[in-house]
């Protein structure tokens, strides 16, 4: 589903990805971990066409985007779900709103985004919730909103940027379950995380990026020693703390 | 792709909905900025219509007969004048019908004449010619001739006339550019400021998949309907400001000047396509150039 061979990427002098070669099958679900400033987010960029590599290629559902036209750009994007630490709802609109958003801008039709908006929101379990404002939702519950958005339009591939990272130890992992939900109904997984507890204990791929190189790629730990940021002798603290 | 456009409108103007004061704002300021364009564009064909018509009067050159010479004479100059290059038409106008014309012409006055001895006046040619140029080179050639004892022709007059119409026009010209460029900045800076308020829904969008276009519609159509309203507005101004001025002032300069000038309605009516035109250019442009850096992101 993605393949990076050789990609390389530096920022004037400092490396952003040396070298980086993965393979990503349809349907795996995979945790990016690693220290910060080391390469995660320059792999994440480079999927979305944020950014060019300087070397290498780059392939996504069996296309190659590692040149790409301005264009082109939002057809590669269509078949990836984004989900953010931060959420990034729009404050002004409802859950259903924020979720129908999603489909309006890929122009789907109101009769489609009437059936199947309320199918997502089901699924990820905030259906009750589709009249409310995200400021009304907690925490895990914009997660929730985000994950619906994220997969209303059916993508490929789902990229969670630390989705985990503004939630609660117990929240967190209904997310990941969530996550593991969508991910056996055949939506690949790649997920970027600080969160060691919850690597450890999901069991699934690990790629592990530092100093912009790949120095490991094996199913099982997190396995890098207390790099998590907020992660303050094994108590998880609120990210906003800081 | 019907559905596309209206719902690309129906953002534009939830859009401006949300930011109704600054819109507004805008608006006047655009609106003030096409009036003064407009009031420049109305002097401005005025003046060329007063020229235009000026030029077309004083395309005649008066050559005037020696009082000795013989009715063949004059025929013969007629002939030789009217073989020059550039004339049009040649006409005689003898002594008896000039002196008629003049006694027209004073009115009440013309008793004044009765008492003349003999008449004053002297036969003459109006020559016709084709443009200004003509009229040049026809009034220094007739002047040579033998049996002419003068040529009147305006030329002075003409060209200083024609030297104040043409830095009218270049003036105009300057303004309205300035005025055009300053209504582009408004414009985009209004929908910049638009631009901000969304700026968190606009990346949403382009992690969804948005096209540029489907991000840039609402703001163009933002853009074009301030430009749009505005010109509506200005051109409607326009009209009830040249109505009263023509009513107060319009029939006696004209009267004075001997050219009219030219009707409200017909004025009105082009400067609404032409305005319309600019604020649509004016919108889109604007607009382009506020949201190009945010889609570049």
């Amino acid at each position: 589903m993605i393949i990076f061979k050789d990609v390389c990427k530096n920022y004037g002098e400092n490396i952003g990805l040396s070298r980086a070669s993965v393979h990503i099958k349809k349907g795996d679900f995979v945790f990016l971990v690693g220290p910060s400033g080391a390469g995660k987010t320059t792999f994440i960029r480079l999927i979305l066409k944020e950014i060019e590599p300087d070397r290498g290629t780059i392939t996504l559902a069996g296309k190659d985007i590692t040149n790409l036209s301005r264009r082109e750009i939002p057809e590669v994007r269509q078949k990836i779900g984004m989900v953010f630490q931060d959420f990034r709802l729009l404050e002004k609109k409802t859950v259903y709103e924020n979720v129908a958003f999603a489909m309006e801008v890929l122009h789907r039709s109101k009769k489609e985004i009437k059936e199947r908006v309320p199918y997502v929101l089901d699924l990820v379990g905030i259906a009750d919730k589709a009249d409310r404002y995200p400021h009304e939702l907690s925490a895990g519950e914009q997660q929730r909103v985000g994950i619906a958005r994220a997969i209303v339009n059916r993508p490929r591939v789902l990229i969670a940027d630390e989705p985990t990272g503004n939630l609660d130890p117990v929240t967190a992992m209904e997310i990941m379950s969530l996550l593991e939900k969508i991910n056996v109904r055949g939506t690949t997984v790649l997920m970027v995380t600080h969160a060691k507890d919850i690597v450890d204990k999901m069991h699934k791929r690990v790629v592990a990026i530092e100093n912009g190189k790949i120095a490991r790629d094996e199913h099982g730990s997190y396995g890098f020693e207390t790099v998590n940021p907020y992660y303050i002798s094994g108590e998880e603290v609120d990210p906003y703390v800081f | 792709m019907f559905s596309r456009l209206a719902y690309s409108i129906k953002q534009s103007f939830s859009q401006m909905g949300r930011n109704k004061g600054m819109y507004f704002t805008s608006i006047c300021a655009i609106t003030a900025m096409m009036l003064i364009l407009g009031l420049f564009f109305v002097a401005f064909v005025n003046v060329d219509t007063f020229t235009e018509t000026l030029k077309e009067n004083y395309n005649v050159v008066q050559v005037y007969m020696d009082d000795e010479n013989s009715k063949d004479d004059n025929k013969e100059l007629g002939k030789t004048i009217e073989a020059m290059n550039g004339v049009d038409k040649v006409d005689f106008v003898s002594k008896d019908e000039a002196l008629k014309t003049l006694k027209k012409r004073w009115g009440d006055n013309a008793y004044l004449l009765d008492n003349l001895q003999s008449n004053p006046l002297p036969n003459s040619y109006m020559v016709y010619v084709e443009d200004s140029d003509a009229a040049a080179s026809v009034s220094k050639a007739a002047e040579g001739t033998d049996g002419v004892s003068d040529v009147v022709y305006y030329q002075d007059t003409i060209e200083k006339l024609a030297a104040v119409t043409h830095f009218i026009e270049v003036g105009s010209v300057v303004v309205m550019v300035f005025l055009i460029i300053i209504s582009i900045l408004i414009v985009a800076n209004t929908i910049k400021l638009t631009v901000f308020n969304r700026e968190k829904e606009i990346s949403i969008m382009k992690y969804l998949g948005a096209t540029d276009w489907f991000v840039r519609g609402p703001f163009i159509y933002g853009g074009i309907f301030m430009g749009i309203l505005s010109s509506a507005v200005a051109t409607g101004l326009i009209y009830v400001i040249y109505s009263k001025l023509m009513k107060v002032i319009g029939a006696d300069v004209a009267r004075m000047l001997s050219v009219t000038l030219v009707p409200a309605e017909y004025l009105t009516v082009n400067l609404l396509i032409i305005f319309v035109a600019l604020g649509v250019g004016i919108g889109t442009v604007g607009s382009i150039i506020s949201i190009r850096r945010f889609l570049m992101k």
